[in-house]
């Protein structure tokens, strides 16, 4: 009997090899992939002046991880069904809390402290107004977005300033100058808070509660997940990560703009969203985000590259993004 | 019988609305307590104060083995061996089996760091054990929204299995369920007994209640209407009674003729 049963059970059972299930788990970030490697084809095949040589991905390198470090904790805040707007102020607030602290000492390094400090008590400010009083992320961070771009403007009375000073210290190498000579640091840094991120999300406890609080807040919270402590936390490292980039931005210009960031909002939500990661909450990777990122990043200089106006780049970013979206919800529902 | 859990004074407000009102009740050592009541009747929102997800309205007071606990959160609740199948299953649907089994309590190290291989190593031991996964299509990195309503059923009574209950309350646990289902369950009620420990099985289907419990507590709009050891009283009885309960607000012939 005990046979029949099991044999039962096993007729019933597709067979599916070790490749298949690879396949079938990793679906979204092997079609991003592939999507990927064919547009790079694409523009190599059409411009193969510019994609030929090292100019355009030193530029990629250089310019990409202004919106792509803040997609890597933004796609921690969308795993875990909230979302941030306020990033792009936070930026800027982050150098005018440096400008705030540097005038008075002339200290650099202190300067820098307040700088990822300012971004921690935003993003706090963020986690403690969401989660305590109960307000729905996306209105208050566009709340909060606004604020902080009120605070910078006021506390630079809509000036600019130089930077210059930084240079005299290591933080100049450390974040905009090359590594081997030829690999900007800003790349680097992508790399870093990449693998760091993925540690956490997928090695840690704090990223299983993510994806737990992310999938089914009440599961999590009946079961004892601190949702609420590792929402606050999402929302602080984003605060973190978007002032040290604010800082990195200014560096490489050696110039602040109190207005910088706001360019970065939409660049930086699409690369969280076109690397597979749901608004839904509870799926998503670190992998796929950055990647997304330099899909986002290399479609405007190919679309130039390859001869077309420049107009052409939001309808093709347009047209990516939507038919990415398709194709992850068409692959959710077939394989997941 | 020694009390494993008592709860004196227990209420529970809600806004305006008084879910329990100074409740007492208590569970003794290796018995199996039948809680029944119609729907609002506060059932859930009792078991949810003994996992320490609600906090009583002050003046209540929770005893656990004569002890008094003052301020009981969920993961003291499991530290001292409370354990509960929910009636939503609170499982997470996206996540794999093995981040259920061990949903807010991942095997980790002293830094956090996850212990997937143990994890996975467990899970793939109760799922031939206890859970019954026989077929080689479900592996511990399955992702639970593929599986039906009773297979979801045992990821949730094994969770509660696997960390050694010393009290289990199954909240609606057949719901759902098919026939042998619904025979594993009751089967799994009566392995608690057997293995001394103690279970609060709330079920509005009282066929099922009534020939696995020692004792049964009747809530009514919030109190205890009132209790009965199963030898006092046959189902046809308890049926009665419910019914009565639920028209009139008292379980008892003569307290209703008396209204």
């Amino acid at each position: 009997m005990a046979t029949t049963l099991e044999a039962k059970n096993e007729a019933r059972v597709v067979k599916t090899s070790g490749l298949t299930r690879f396949l079938r788990k990793w679906a979204l970030q092997i079609a991003l992939t592939i999507v990927a490697i064919l547009i790079w084809l694409f523009f190599l095949w059409r411009a193969p002046g510019t994609f030929k040589s090292f100019d355009i991905y030193n530029s990629l390198m250089l310019t990409t991880p202004f919106f792509a470090l803040v997609a890597i904790p933004l796609t921690l805040v969308v795993i875990i069904k909230e979302i941030d707007l306020s990033f792009p102020s936070v930026m800027a607030w982050g150098v005018a809390a440096y400008e705030l602290v540097y005038q008075p000492t002339h200290s650099v390094w202190l300067g820098f402290i307040a700088c990822l400090l300012a971004g921690l008590i935003a993003g706090l400010l963020n986690g403690l107004i969401i989660v305590k009083l109960g307000i729905p992320s996306l209105i208050a961070t566009i709340g909060t977005q606004y604020f902080w771009r009120g605070v910078v403007m006021i506390t630079q009375n809509g000036k600019g300033s130089g930077m210059v000073e930084v240079k005299d210290t290591i933080l100049y190498p450390l974040l905009t100058g090359k590594l081997f000579g030829t690999i900007p640091m800003e790349f680097i840094w992508v790399i870093i808070f990449g693998v760091v991120a993925w540690y956490f999300l997928n090695r840690h406890q704090f990223g299983a509660h993510i994806y737990l609080s992310g999938d089914n807040e009440d599961s999590a919270r009946l079961m004892g997940v601190n949702v609420s402590r590792t929402k606050i936390i999402t929302f602080c490292l984003v605060g973190l990560v978007a002032t040290f980039t604010g800082f990195m931005v200014s560096e490489s210009l050696l110039f602040f703009w109190p207005t910088m960031g706001d360019s970065y909002l939409l660049s930086s939500l699409a690369s969280v969203f076109l690397g597979g990661t749901s608004v839904f909450g509870g799926t998503g990777t670190v992998y796929g985000t950055i990647l997304g990122a330099f899909v986002i990043a290399i479609i405007q200089p190919g679309i130039v590259a390859a001869g077309w106006l420049a107009y052409w780049t939001e309808l093709i970013y347009g047209f990516i993004i939507v038919i990415s979206l398709a194709l992850q919800a068409v692959l959710r529902r077939r394989f997941i | 019988m020694d009390s494993v859990l008592e709860l004196k004074n227990v209420s529970k407000t809600f806004g305006e609305v008084a879910a329990l009102h100074h409740v007492n009740f208590y569970v003794g050592s290796n018995e199996i307590v039948g809680l029944l009541g119609d729907n609002g009747a506060g059932k859930s929102t009792l078991v949810k104060i003994i996992t320490g997800y609600h906090q009583p309205d002050p003046g209540g007071e929770i005893f656990w083995k004569g002890k008094k606990i003052d301020h009981l959160t969920v993961p003291m609740a499991r530290d001292i061996g409370i354990e509960i199948v929910y009636q939503e299953r609170a499982l997470a649907d996206q996540q794999t089996l093995w981040r259920n089994i061990f949903l807010g309590r991942e095997i980790t190290n002293g830094l956090g760091v996850l212990d997937m291989k143990k994890m996975r190593e467990e899970t793939k031991k109760l799922m031939s054990s206890v859970m019954g996964f026989t077929s080689s299509a479900v592996t511990p990195d399955s992702t639970v929204r593929t599986f039906s309503g009773g297979e979801r059923q045992g990821v949730a009574i094994t969770r509660a299995l696997y960390f050694e209950a010393e009290l289990v309350m199954l909240d609606e646990p057949t719901m759902g369920l098919s026939l042998s289902e619904t025979k594993k369950c009751l089967d799994f009620v009566a392995g608690i007994k057997a293995a001394g420990k103690s279970c609060i099985f709330i079920d509005h289907n009282v066929f099922h209640v009534y020939p696995v419990v020692d004792r049964i507590v009747v809530l009514d709009r919030g109190t205890v209407a009132g209790q009965y050891m199963k030898n006092e009283l046959t189902l046809d009885e308890l049926l009665d009674r419910l019914y009565r309960v639920a028209q009139t607000g008292v379980l008892e012939a003569k307290a209703a003729a008396n209204r």
